[in-house]
């Protein structure tokens, strides 16, 4: 085992090594990091010239200052010493000095992205897959070819020219025509009906119940003005957390578990009680105060369905915790929306950004900052998850099928488990094994679509870093950024290696 | 697939395709039943129909090089404005209350300094088209050289090839493209796509090397070494064929990739430059009139997405064709036909 993973991390190394020779041998003789100065009419034209010469060592071939570059690399590996030197870039700025802040930005956008896309693809995938060649399948199926053929910088332009605007201009005037509201209950009712299932009469239901409710809500929303000055109030949150708190003991054990059900109700009871009590609080919460608030909150979760105590106590603490976790979300999306109406008026009532990673100048609290950067990053995140949406989709429905057709499935089912138990159970987790392959490959994906998102949106982050460096002819920030992604692509595969043989006894690790 | 294409079996009398799967103790040509499956696949054939006839509407358009096409303005020179740049293309019927079927005098539209936006529009598919074309050949014939010697000798050789693909691999594809494009956009894009063919092939290289090394245990290798076939002879005419399957599709998923790496280069500005028209270009050049002027972002948009999707569905097509385990969209046999308890265990 130790020797395995000393020899995976020395390859892995030399390979690091070898391509960052190729790709600077190739970013120097492409680029032309003088190509401003020749142009110039500065009078010290020449001497400008002789200094940038001399601070990137342009008269040595790239071959040869490669070898000058990963000699300051090479510091990096002595530990606390803080030696790291990836050069410097054309205006003479310290590769090390820029990269944290763009890593920090970057990192936001794909953390976000990849989260959201395994959630949704994964859960998409796998209702797709218990109701295969259905309508609902067929269109999934449909969307994700359309998904894998959509390039993300279209995507981006779209949505940051169309939907961000188109948005912002509807918040001028906030009401929802007839026909559109006719339109999206419509919309709203077909995908129920079709997540839902069942026989003719029993879709007939879903469907208009689900449509006139989309309807009806958004009707009274446009018709109070709720766009203007969101908010969810006492009622709904009430609403909400029961019915996560229903949703998450019969999803995770079942309705006829008593304990699970009430471990889900007295966290939904903590969380109400929460929001009534919390208010206070919240206005003079920092991010340091929501962060022991979240932990808290795991706390009750897990503690909670350990005292409901039962035959299985591990499912009760994931009922617990679902629905802590779940319920504080509704809770402080509330204390987020309140602060909608000091961004409307930072913003001149156009809050959907589509530049930048937070408003200039604009301070507020940790909500008002909160919210900034949620309108900041919605749009990117979108066009970044498109990208692999798609593809989890089609994997966990693919492995979902897979797993649902071994015999360990059907001892399951005729040993009279609930269905609910084999699939959650049984066939969901081994279906999720291969997936962690998928995660490593992805991870590689995203970070080189963030170049193109960060470049539509105009994110400081590594995209724009690579972007810029490479348009300027600036090699030192290309490499800097190449560097960061190449390593974060090869320690992902390596995990995700390492977690494949943790996860699947039949995979030896030599 | 176990019988080698090509082996000499002569194809027997007809079958109607839905028996095909049943009757697999009558000898058949392995590239006939594929080609059969493939032609039975109603959405795979559309799209290369409709794929055909886009390229060569967008060739006989504008014309190539010299040749000129039917259409009277080409992608550079300026024209006046016309209905304030709107498209004139008109394709509801009179007695519907339109203005009848036309194409008027611009039908995409023009740019903002008087460009005809169909011919422009022609200019970048022609573009896309050959990017897709030449870099899906090179790429497709390096992997399948680098992933068949690989594969075929193993040890040394192996080890080697396939550390330099993981070198190649490591650099994302869209990073080690915009280096190549900042190198050689400038030089047109036949150059581009040759230069980007030869950074795309370490995916082939790897399918082709691990079919390779299952392919090369089989008696049929044995018996062509016996018979004192040379190693060229056996990689080529007796392995290869036999991996035919892994390399055509994905050498098609590569050329869909190819498009949208080509056109998100030319956004980025890595890669086909002004003068030269490329479907990622027109949308990164107007993107600040797409408010006033949207049509000129929905029409290489559309293009953009319709030809990568149109060669994703081939794509997919092929695959069924070659390996029926993963059919997708033939959802009514499915139904006939539910999968029977496979009692031999899954591989």
């Amino acid at each position: 085992m130790v020797t395995f993973i000393l020899r995976r991390v020395l390859v892995s190394v030399l390979i690091l090594v070898a391509a960052s020779f190729l790709m600077y041998v190739m970013v120097g003789y492409s680029a032309d990091p003088l190509q401003d100065l020749r142009s110039s009419n500065s009078p010290n034209k020449q001497q400008l010239i002789n200094a940038r010469v001399s601070l990137l060592d342009l008269d040595v071939p790239p071959p040869l200052r490669w070898v000058l570059w990963i000699g300051g690399v090479a510091k990096c590996a002595i530990p606390f010493a803080n030696a790291c030197d990836l050069g410097s870039t054309i205006s003479n700025a310290r590769v090390v000095d820029i990269l944290p802040n763009a890593l920090a930005a970057t990192v936001q956008l794909v953390t976000f992205a990849l989260v959201l896309a395994i959630l949704l693809g994964v859960t998409i995938g796998i209702i797709t897959a218990l109701r295969q060649y259905s309508g609902l399948d067929n269109t999934v199926t449909f969307v994700s070819f359309f998904l894998y053929s959509l390039p993300a910088f279209l995507v981006a332009v779209l949505l940051k020219e169309f939907v961000a605007i188109g948005f912002n201009d509807f918040l001028r005037d906030p009401v929802i025509g007839g026909i559109a509201l006719l339109v999206i209950g419509l919309i709203v009712g077909a995908i129920w009906q079709s997540l839902l299932g069942g026989d003719g009469r029993r879709r007939l239901v879903v469907f208009l119940v689900s449509g006139l409710a989309t309807s009806g809500v958004l009707l009274l929303m446009s018709a109070t003005g709720w766009f203007m000055r969101p908010g969810l109030g006492a009622i709904p949150i009430i609403l909400l957390v029961a019915a996560i708190a229903l949703g998450s003991a019969t999803l995770l054990a079942g309705l006829r578990n008593r304990r699970a059900l009430v471990t889900a109700g007295i966290n939904a009871v903590i969380a109400i009680a929460a929001y009534f009590t919390l208010q206070p609080l919240f206005d003079v919460s920092s991010a340091g105060t929501l962060f022991i608030l979240a932990l808290a909150t795991i706390a009750v979760g897990l503690v909670s369905g350990f005292l409901a105590g039962g035959y299985d106590r591990g499912q009760n603490m994931r009922v617990g915790l679902v629905t802590a976790l779940f319920s504080g979300a509704v809770v402080l999306l509330d204390r987020f929306m309140q602060s909608w109406g000091d961004l409307l008026s930072a913003t001149n009532g156009r809050p959907i950004a589509t530049v930048g990673s937070k408003t200039p100048g604009l301070s507020g609290d940790v909500w008002l900052s909160g919210l900034d950067a949620f309108v900041h990053l919605t749009l990117p995140t979108i066009a970044l998850l498109l990208i692999s949406f798609a593809g989890y989709t089609r994997y966990s429905r693919a492995g979902m099928l897979e797993v649902l057709s071994l015999d360990f499935i059907r001892t399951a089912r005729a040993k009279g488990l609930p269905e609910r138990t084999v699939i959650m159970r049984h066939a969901f987790r081994n279906m999720l094994i291969p997936l962690t392959t998928l995660v490593a490959f992805d991870v590689g994906a995203l970070l080189g679509g963030a170049i193109i998102t960060e470049f539509v949106f105009a994110i400081p982050g590594m995209g724009s870093l690579f972007n810029a460096g490479l348009f300027r002819g600036d090699v030192n920030p290309v490499m800097g950024y190449f560097l960061i992604v190449a390593a974060m692509a090869i320690t992902f595969n390596f995990l995700a290696d390492m977690a494949y043989a943790g996860l699947d006894p039949r995979v030896r690790i030599r | 697939m176990s019988t080698p294409i090509g082996s000499g079996q002569t194809p027997p009398t007809e079958i109607p395709a839905d028996e095909l799967a049943a009757a697999s103790a009558i000898p058949e040509s392995q590239g006939r039943l594929i080609w059969r499956r493939f032609i039975g696949n109603k959405v795979a054939v559309a799209s290369i129909i409709v794929i055909a006839f886009i390229i060569i509407f967008s060739f006989s358009a504008i014309g190539v090089g010299a040749i000129p096409g039917w259409w009277k303005y080409d992608f550079k020179s300026l024209n006046p404005q016309v209905n304030q740049g709107d498209p004139t293309l008109s394709l509801l019927p009179q007695f519907l209350g339109g203005n009848g079927i036309s194409l008027g005098e611009h039908p995409f539209g023009q740019d903002r300094i008087g460009k005809d936006y169909f011919a422009m529009t022609m200019r970048g598919i022609q573009n896309s088209a050959l990017v897709m074309v030449v870099l899906g050949l090179i790429a497709t014939v390096v992997g399948v050289v680098v992933g068949a010697v690989a594969g075929y000798y193993r040890g040394m050789v192996d080890a080697v090839l396939m550390r330099v693909t993981d070198v190649f691999i490591v650099i994302p594809a869209l990073v080690i493209g915009s280096v190549v494009g900042h190198w050689f956009g400038s030089l047109g894009a036949p150059v581009l796509a040759v230069m980007l063919g030869f950074f795309s092939w370490m995916g082939i290289a790897r399918l082709v090397r691990s079919e390779f090394l299952s392919l090369r245990e089989r008696e049929f290798v044995e018996a062509a070494r016996v018979a004192g076939a040379s190693d060229a002879r056996i990689i080529f005419k007796h392995i290869l064929p036999n991996a035919m399957g892994v390399v055509i599709v994905s050498a098609t998923l590569i050329m869909a990739s190819a498009i949208l790496l080509e056109t998100a280069l030319s956004f980025l500005g890595y890669g086909i430059r002004s003068p030269d028209v490329s479907l990622g270009l027109l949308i990164s050049s107007n993107q600040s009139a797409f408010q006033t002027r949207p049509w000129l972002f929905w029409w290489p948009g559309a293009f953009i997405v319709s030809l990568a999707l149109l060669v994703n569905f081939v794509g997919d097509g092929l695959r069924d064709a070659f390996d029926p385990r993963h059919r997708r969209f033939k959802l009514s046999k499915m139904r006939e036909t539910r999968p029977e308890p496979e009692l031999e265990g899954h591989s």
